[in-house]
């Protein structure tokens, strides 16, 4: 699903961000990202988003390689893409069910189709009975479940997660691992950004650690001394 | 059991039948492939919905809408208003062209005999339509009568009023005019001709200033009008940026993130241009009363007509396209500084 081939990234201040990254993430495979603060991992969600560009490598997505992206094939890509946020980037001047829904409206979907479907996201992470509520009225578990309804509502193939249990406590984390990997198994490719390192030694799933730029270790939790 | 089992099951099945193809469609859309006719509903959709969402924002500030609205309808309205008068002064003075005549002042000891004489020859004459003969008499009584100085020319030994014969041309273009004057001022006992639309010319040349100043003024306030919305425009992007963030994320092209603003810019200037409309009306019927009065000193039976129905439809028109215009250059300018990052 994601292809890095030898990816760099240096920024126009000289800043090496990512050097000579690659790795591949299957369909349907749930994947921790780890790292110190400024080891890379921002940069790499951002090159899938392209909200970046390689300065040197290819990254492939779906077998397509962004390289050969243009600006307003951007759009297109990101519709393929679920992303949920550290702080879930909701809209509080409209409904749960509205928030939910913004994916759906922008990539066209009919009026009749977006209520169910809405309601199908919003049922899997157990808040259809509050879709007509304003977000801010939530809780940050909950809020953070509305962001994950709304990232996964168009069923991607790709889900990005950006600390997503950062301010949520073992439990509400649990539950949202959970629900992540759910859609792992349904064939979803799903990256985890995060440093929360009880997190990833609770699961035993493949992890990929950046430092400095660097991909200093992919494999499984256990190897994550060794390498 | 069984018996409800079966009709309920029965209805997908049913349904599946009859529509199978958009089942499918559906199904198939999880890639962002949406069919050609989904897309155009949804753009369509789309544009209703930016459309009512422009005028809900709108509503929702009410104050600060209305300012703009109104700042956008005095800078029209001013040159608005002023295009009607004009109008109204070139309507009035057209009808002078046709009034262009020659006053041809013979000399003091032709008799009035001689003087129809040639008044007659020279209706024969080319580019003369009718003459029209005023004796001493005549203009003595017609000068009383209008002066007002009748008592101070009773004090006068004798009549110092010449004879005149007014010629009125049937081509009123300068050339044929100077042609005709200076054919009159050769003829036998004239003493001097006078072209009595030197006046009417020079209230054209100031009407024809009118007119340029106008337009200088349009173009000027019509940027004005622009500039107030790219501000206006470019404020509320300042206040949407979390949504625009969150629509780039999830796939948003810059044309869905653009037309919301647009418009609102259009919704802007068109309710801008209908309040001009209102203000020149308003201007127009309390102004309405005196210029008529004055229009009747002139011994004019025009009154002020008001703006032309078209009117009513293209400065809001034009107004609503300035302000398209303004939301478009905001947009470009601002909405590309706005990317998501984390």
């Amino acid at each position: 699903m994601i292809q890095f081939d030898r990816v760099s990234k240096r920024y126009p201040n000289g800043k090496d961000a990512l050097s000579k990254v690659s790795f591949t993430l299957p369909a349907g495979q749930l994947t921790f990202l780890t790292g110190h603060s400024g080891a890379g991992k921002s940069t790499l969600l951002k090159l899938i988003m392209m909200l970046e560009r390689p300065t040197q490598g290819q990254v492939l997505i779906d077998n397509q390689n962004l390289n050969g992206f243009g600006n307003r094939q951007i759009p297109l890509l990101r519709r393929k893409i679920g992303m949920v946020h550290q702080n879930h980037q909701l809209l509080f001047d409209r409904t749960v069910f509205d928030n939910v829904a913004l994916p759906l409206i922008i990539a066209g979907y009919a009026r009749s189709d977006i209520g169910k479907r809405v309601r199908a996201a919003l049922d899997k992470v157990g808040l259809l009975d509050k879709e007509k509520l304003n977000p801010i009225m939530l809780s940050g578990g909950e809020q953070q479940r509305v962001g994950i309804a709304r990232a996964v509502v168009n069923k991607p193939p790709l889900l990005l997660a950006d600390e997503p249990t950062g301010n949520l406590d073992p439990a509400l984390s649990e539950e949202i691992m959970d629900l992540f990997k759910d859609f792992a198994r349904v064939g979803v490719a799903v990256l985890i950004a995060t440093h929360d390192l009880s997190l990833i030694a609770r699961y035993n799933h493949r992890l990929l650690t950046l430092r400095e730029g660097r991909l200093i270790h992919d494999g499984d939790e256990g190897g994550h001394h060794g390498s | 059991m069984a018996a409800n089992k079966g009709p309920r099951n029965a209805t997908p099945i049913k349904a599946n039948r009859q529509k199978p193809e958009r089942v499918r469609r559906v199904a198939g859309a999880h890639s962002a492939r949406t069919s050609l006719q989904d897309r155009f509903r949804s753009w369509r959709q789309h544009h209703q919905d930016s459309f009512k969402d422009a005028l809900q924002r709108l509503n929702a500030a009410r104050t600060s809408s209305a300012m703009t609205i109104l700042v956008i309808a005095i800078a029209l309205a001013l040159p608005a208003g002023l295009a009607v008068l004009l109008d109204n002064a070139r309507a009035i003075t057209r009808g002078w062209d046709g009034n262009a005549h020659l006053s041809v002042f013979m000399e003091m000891n032709i008799s009035e005999q001689r003087q129809r004489d040639l008044a007659r020859d020279w209706q024969g004459l080319d580019n003369i339509s009718r003459t029209e003969v005023i004796t001493r008499e005549q203009a003595l009584a017609e000068f009383k009568a209008l002066s007002g100085f009748g008592d101070v020319l009773e004090a006068l030994p004798d009549n110092p009023l010449p004879p005149l014969i007014v010629v009125y041309p049937d081509e009123t273009d300068p050339v044929t005019l100077r042609a005709l004057e200076n054919r009159l001022a050769e003829a036998d006992g004239v003493d001097l001709v006078q072209l009595d639309v030197e006046w009417v010319r020079r209230l054209h040349a100031l009407i024809e200033l009118g007119e340029r100043l106008i337009s200088a003024l349009t173009l000027a306030l019509a940027a004005a009008v622009v500039l107030v919305v790219v501000n206006t425009i470019r404020l509320a992007i300042e206040s949407r940026r979390e949504e625009i963030v969150v629509v780039k994320i999830v796939g948003g092209t810059d044309g869905f993130v653009r037309r919301p603003f647009l418009y609102s810019g259009f919704c802007f200037g068109f309710a801008g241009g209908a309040t001009a409309v209102i203000l020149v009306q308003v201007a127009l019927w309390w102004l309405g009363g005196p210029i008529d009065e004055l229009l009747a000193l002139y011994n004019s039976e025009e009154s002020l007509t008001s703006m032309a129905a078209s009117s009513l439809i293209i400065l809001p028109a034009f107004s609503g396209i300035l302000g398209l215009l303004g939301a478009w250059l905001a947009v470009g300018r601002h909405l590309g500084d706005i990317e998501p990052n984390f």
